[in-house]
């Protein structure tokens, strides 16, 4: 029934998207907008926090070069709101073509609050030859952004997953849940922490608590209001007013990013680091930023997975080239690239079971990082909450610590 | 620190023993000797670049470390060639009268009343005689740069003997006034180092500024190096003559 | 002096009326878009910009600033911080020129200004971050051995609560800056006449210092004083890397507004600039407050025949080691970047790197020539632009004979004392406006606006020192003014000249608000890239943009010392 009901709203939007699209002058067809693309500087804005990735889009602006012609500019971001903000800004000035950013690597509340505001381009997913190989069926989160349906206004480009990455040379056995990782942290003061709440990471942190802390995980993915998130989320500021003065720095100090903790997990400052990418362990040690003895485990009652995604601001400069990365993006090579576990190892997007044979040969090749959990070790992915219960952490976060 | 001071030259007044000053291997000043009674003024002349800066900055102790140079400097029966300058109790006056731009003419004036003097009326008093004598009452409050060129050189005497110094150097402190004013200045300096009984002594190439001194005459150097003091930017000097 | 010229030059006032442009054009250049900014900011501030849905003037906007969770103490701590950092800049460089002045330790001291001004701020911080951080290098060097540390001690150094690492970080600037300003500023003032005559006076060489000398230098370095101060106050990119982060700084603070996804925010954040406008202004006035206490105090000593100011090896060698640690702690920050970016893998507590590579460089150097491309263009052009708009008002004075009043000072360093981000902001809005934003004309034109006055301040004094009867000669003899500038005035300033375009191409390439504003993205410079970067944590990614950015403006001041020392071109 669902499913129907989006098959039709998805069948709604592609007509309308293509009245959009000839609205907009775009070619009718894939050869054409390869056409266009050729030559053109593609605007990439994405968060630049972590190297592996950076290298990667480095990689593939390298390889859209070459198979298409298209320049492609990592523009670096620390913040994806910066380029959000970017977008709100030239619309207000009314600068409704031309604009400064033709991609952008989004998900969740940003993409929220983009779709809502009209900032984005689309639909444009069923453009791309390659968006068919998505196992938007297997994979849901690559469809539903955070409980939001991107009907089309953003393209998957690789899976994420909610880890905790240990140093096994010091702790043997980690903790595997919420309740466990306090009763550890009491054992062993000043031993973790999480980034600044501000970052995602630091929300996330709590946002995966509250997932197991919560009466009812189902109410997650609704929107919810203020005063039911503060009768909700209690037992999660129960959990964390414990919690907080026994973190790294006594719960006053927290790192900038994901980097800067993994910075001290290395140093051995902190035994413990939250990591959004199921690979973090293999590429860290790789990459001789971790010590060979950190290992992976995720929580018994599950972690959260989501998709990263690229959008199209509706007044991109260069839409053809956009469309032409974020297909790139989907091809077997990239995903294959996008996963070898001494880069960023992220699984893929694509359903391997609607490749051809030799594309699905590149995956079977790829070795399994010494520190990456198995499929059946990560065990089922749980969905984002809503993006409001996020809003709501942080603000909730800051009204009560930031002083 | 100090070893019981030597009891040569006289007990009172200034004298110079065996002074020698060279700058890089050519010697300026070569075995200077000489005594300068209290309330007398000596007068050494030479040309310009024979030395006679340097040894007035030698004998205030502000000499630059380029220099070689030594030699005794008894001040009343004090050798004081090894103490810092402020112990010396050396006074000098310049070219240039040197006011402190920053402060007023009686704040340049109680800066320079020892510290030992207390009391705040006692030293005011001290300001007020001080300018009175100069013909400048009642100019406590002034901003030096709106007096003129003779005022200036007036208080800047008056400074120099408020800070009680035993002997007094000139540094052809009358060469930058015209003509009229340079023999009033002059004769106002005499006067009041003599009435204080200082001895001092006078640097110029001006033969009038010797007349009037009266004391003894020492000519220095042959005065065969060219006359360029110093042979750095032009600009520099250009600004320090700028009024 | 004027007089000599003015046979040669013709009458009065009828000198060169082309010239005569530049100072207004100069102003207008660099004060129109100040003012333009900052009105556009203040409309916001009361809730008018039609472009974003308000159109309602009200109070809304400083309402919901003050709602803002952590505003009290980000106040405090900017304010605490700023006024530190200033005051022991301050304290620092004044302390060494009275103690120091004149010898060799102070000559290698001002010999050494020129890289560390040349050296972007953020990168400094980078640098000593990645120095004194409890996992830092110099705690690599002493542990275990010394300390005993298996592990980084769980002590907050960097982003320390109080803020000191930031006030560290800050001096590490400031005080060769304000060095700088003092030494060019020393030059102005009789010090060996004046401190011989002091001492004569029966007092030691401090207290000369303290009541004749550091008056009268102060008064020639209060604007730059001023201008470190706002900017202590003020600074976006190093509070980022050294401050605390919960609640940050006020200026981190009203750049994360700015920067939200709520665009809703951009209201309370342009209160916020207005509010940090004040908030400058104040600290200005109450500084000067401060002075007119201590020049008070100082009056009062004078008078008593100055204090006891105690001098001698133990004083002298205080001050030079506090203005020495900025060289020490620049240099070995860089040292330990550049440790990092060779790095393949460094633990705590290894004193250095246990495995070696280039990989970082080589898969980086690509990525660097674009931003490093966009800087050096950028600088070359602003500092040249910027020379030649200094130099066509300072000859402007020359020829027009008129010399600016006091207050065209004051006006030089507006961009200075008014907070960046008070007037960024707005005029990014009028550049998305005119579609200007992303393009090089706003971005040279932005960071011409930091320029101009350090050209001006670097370039203003050894101008009008310049002999002019040179150019009576010159003019005598070839006899057209432009002949006399271009054969013989010019060549004659050509190391004051080169050395201000190293400042203003350092300037340029420092520049981080005013490129992330006007660049939009489009345009990045390595300063953007190396700040942006630095939030990564990876220290041998950091390094490499830190030390790229490092080097360009360094590279051009030693092109310029070099240029200068020769005799000829």
């Amino acid at each position: 029934m669902i499913a129907a009901l989006r098959s039709l709203t998805v069948t709604a939007a592609v007509f309308a998207a293509l009245r959009l699209a000839e609205a907009q002058g775009l070619p009718p067809t894939w050869e054409g907008i390869l056409e266009r693309a050729r030559g053109q500087d593609v605007y990439w804005n994405a968060w630049a926090g972590d190297e592996p990735t950076n290298a990667f889009i480095a990689w593939v602006g390298r390889r859209v070069k070459e198979t298409a012609g298209v320049n492609l500019v990592h523009v670096k971001l620390s913040l994806t709101a910066e380029a959000v903000s970017r977008v709100v800004a030239e619309k207000a000035a009314g600068r409704h073509e031309g604009g400064s950013i033709d991609l952008i690597w989004i998900n969740g509340e940003n993409f929220l609050a983009m779709k809502e505001q009209g900032l984005l381009f689309g639909p444009f997913t069923h453009r791309l030859p390659h968006f068919g190989l998505v196992d938007t069926a297997g994979k849901p989160s690559t469809v539903i952004d955070f409980t939001v349906p991107t009907e089309g206004y953003e393209s998957p480009w690789r899976m994420a997953r909610i880890v905790y990455v240990y140093d096994a040379a010091r702790l043997p056995r980690p903790p595997r849940s919420i309740p466990a990782m306090l009763d550890w942290a009491r054992a062993n003061p000043g031993r973790i922490t999480h980034p600044r709440i501000r970052n995602f990471l630091g929300s996330t942190f709590l946002k995966q608590a509250l997932y197991e802390l919560i009466d009812d995980p189902g109410r997650l993915v609704r929107p919810v209001g203020e005063e039911e998130f503060l009768a909700r989320s209690a037992p999660l500021w129960r959990w964390y007013e414990e919690l907080k003065p026994l973190l790294w720095r006594r719960g006053e100090q927290f790192p900038e990013s994901g980097p800067a903790m993994r910075a001290l997990l290395a140093d051995g400052e902190i035994d413990i680091m939250i990591s959004f990418n199921p690979n973090e362990a293999t590429a860290g040690i790789a990459r001789g930023i971790l010590p060979p003895t950190v290992r992976t485990f995720v929580l018994e009652r599950g972690t959260i997975g989501n998709t990263s995604f690229v959008a199209i601001p509706y007044n991109a400069r260069h839409k053809e080239g956009a469309l032409v990365v974020a297909d790139f993006l989907l091809t077997p090579e990239s995903q294959a690239r996008a996963m070898h576990p001494e880069g960023m190892g992220n699984p893929t997007v694509l359903d391997l079971d609607r490749l051809a044979p030799e594309d699905r040969r590149r995956f079977a090749a790829l070795p399994r990082g010494v520190a990456t959990l198995s499929p059946e070790e990560l065990g089922r992915a749980l969905p984002e909450p809503h993006p409001s219960w996020m809003n709501r952490i942080v603000a909730e976060w800051e009204r009560r610590y930031s002083r | 620190m100090n070893a019981p001071a030597p009891k040569r030259p006289g007990r009172a007044g200034l004298a110079l023993c065996g002074v020698r000053i060279a700058l890089n291997g050519t010697e300026l000043v070569a075995g200077l000797t000489l005594a300068v009674a209290p309330g007398e003024v000596a007068t050494v002349m030479g040309p310009s670049g024979a030395g006679k800066s340097s040894l007035l900055s030698y004998l205030c102790g502000t000499l630059d470390a380029a220099f070689a140079a030594q030699g005794e400097i008894w001040v009343d029966g004090r050798e004081v060639s090894r103490l810092p300058v402020e112990r010396r109790r050396i006074g000098i006056l310049f070219q240039d009268d040197l006011l402190f731009p920053h402060l007023t003419v009686g704040e340049n004036l109680l800066f320079a009343i020892p510290r030992e003097i207390p009391g705040r009326r006692a030293r005011r008093e001290l300001v007020r005689r001080a300018l009175a004598e100069a013909g400048l009452p009642g100019m406590e409050d002034r901003d030096p740069a709106t007096l003129s060129g003779g005022q200036r050189a007036r208080v800047a005497l008056m400074r120099t003997l408020l800070s009680r110094p035993r002997a007094v150097l000139l540094d052809e402190p009358f060469s930058r006034l015209d003509a009229p004013l340079k023999a009033a200045i002059r004769q106002f300096v005499f006067d009041h180092v003599r009435a204080e009984g200082l001895p001092t002594l006078l640097v110029t190439h001006d033969p009038e500024d010797a007349r009037a001194a009266g004391g003894p005459l020492l000519q220095l150097g042959p005065g065969l190096r060219d006359g360029r003091e110093d042979p750095g930017a032009p600009a520099a000097r250009n600004r320090e003559d700028a009024p | 002096m004027g007089t000599a010229v003015l046979p040669l030059t013709g009458k009065r006032g009828s000198g060169s009326p082309l010239l005569a442009l530049f100072p207004a054009a100069a102003l207008l250049l660099f004060l129109a878009p100040v003012l333009a900014g900052l009105a556009s900011t203040a409309l916001a501030a009361f809730g008018y910009l039609p472009a974003l849905g308000g159109t309602a003037p009200g109070l809304d906007p400083w309402r919901r600033l003050f709602a803002v969770p952590g505003l009290g103490a980000s106040l405090g701590l900017t304010l605490r911080t700023g006024f530190l950092a200033a005051a022991v800049s301050l304290a620092a460089v004044l302390g060494l020129c009275a103690t120091l002045h004149g010898s060799r330790l102070f000559r290698w001291l001002s010999r050494m200004l020129a890289p560390l001004l040349a050296l972007p701020h953020a990168a400094a911080a980078i640098g000593l971050a990645f120095l004194i951080a409890p996992s830092g290098w110099v705690s690599r060097l002493l542990s275990p051995g010394l300390t005993g540390w298996q592990r980084p001690p769980d002590i907050a150094i960097v982003h320390d609560p109080f803020g000191l690492c930031l006030v560290l970080g800050l001096t590490l600037k400031e005080i060769p800056y304000l060095l700088f300003m003092a030494v060019a500023a020393l030059e102005q003032i009789r010090v060996r006449e004046q401190l011989a005559v002091c001492r004569t006076l029966g007092h030691g060489r401090a207290a000369a210092w303290l009541h004749v000398l550091i008056p009268q230098l102060y008064r020639q370095i209060r604007l730059p004083v001023y201008a470190v101060l706002a900017f202590s106050l003020s600074v976006v990119d190093v509070a980022v890397i050294l401050a605390p982060t919960e609640p940050p700084p006020f200026s981190v603070l009203l750049f994360r507004l700015f920067t939200d996804r709520d665009l809703g925010l951009f209201f309370p954040a342009s209160a916020g600039a207005l509010l940090q406008l004040a908030l400058t202004v104040a600290a200005i006035g109450v500084w000067r407050l401060g002075e007119c206490a201590a020049g008070g105090l100082g009056r009062r000593l004078v008078c008593r025949g100055g204090a006891r100011v105690p001098e001698g090896p133990a004083v002298s060698g205080f001050f030079g080691a506090v203005a020495g640690l900025p060289v020490l702690l620049s240099l070995g920050g860089a040292l330990a970047l550049a440790l990092g970016s060779l790095s393949r893998s460094w633990f705590f507590p290894q004193a250095l790197p246990s495995a070696w590579t280039l990989a970082h460089w080589m898969r980086h150097a690509p990525e660097l020539l674009r931003p490093a491309g966009v800087t050096f263009a950028a600088a070359l052009a602003a500092a040249a632009v910027g020379l030649f708009l200094v130099i066509g008002c300072l000859q402007n004075e020359r020829v027009n004979g008129r010399n600016p009043a006091a207050r065209t000072l004051w006006l030089l360093y507006t961009p200075l004392l008014v907070p960046q981000i008070a007037f960024l902001s707005g005029l990014q809005v009028l550049l998305v406006r005119l579609g200007l934003d992303g393009t090089w004309t706003a971005l040279v034109g932005s960071h011409l606006l930091f320029v101009f006055p350090y050209l001006f301040l670097s370039l203003a004094d050894p101008w009008r020192a310049f002999d002019l009867r040179y150019r009576t000669v010159a003019l005598s003899l070839c006899g057209s003014r432009a002949r006399s500038f271009l054969r013989v005035e010019l060549p004659l300033m050509r190391r004051a000249v080169l050395f201000a375009f190293a400042v203003g191409f350092a300037v340029s390439a420092n520049q981080y608000l005013p490129t992330l504003f006007a660049g939009a993205g489009r345009l990045t410079t390595l300063t953007v890239e190396a700040v942006t970067l630095a939030s990564g944590n990876d220290p041998r990614v950091t390094g490499i943009y830190a030390l790229a950015q490092a080097a360009l403006p360094l590279a051009v001041f030693a092109a310029a010392l070099a240029l200068g020392a020769r005799r000829r071109f």
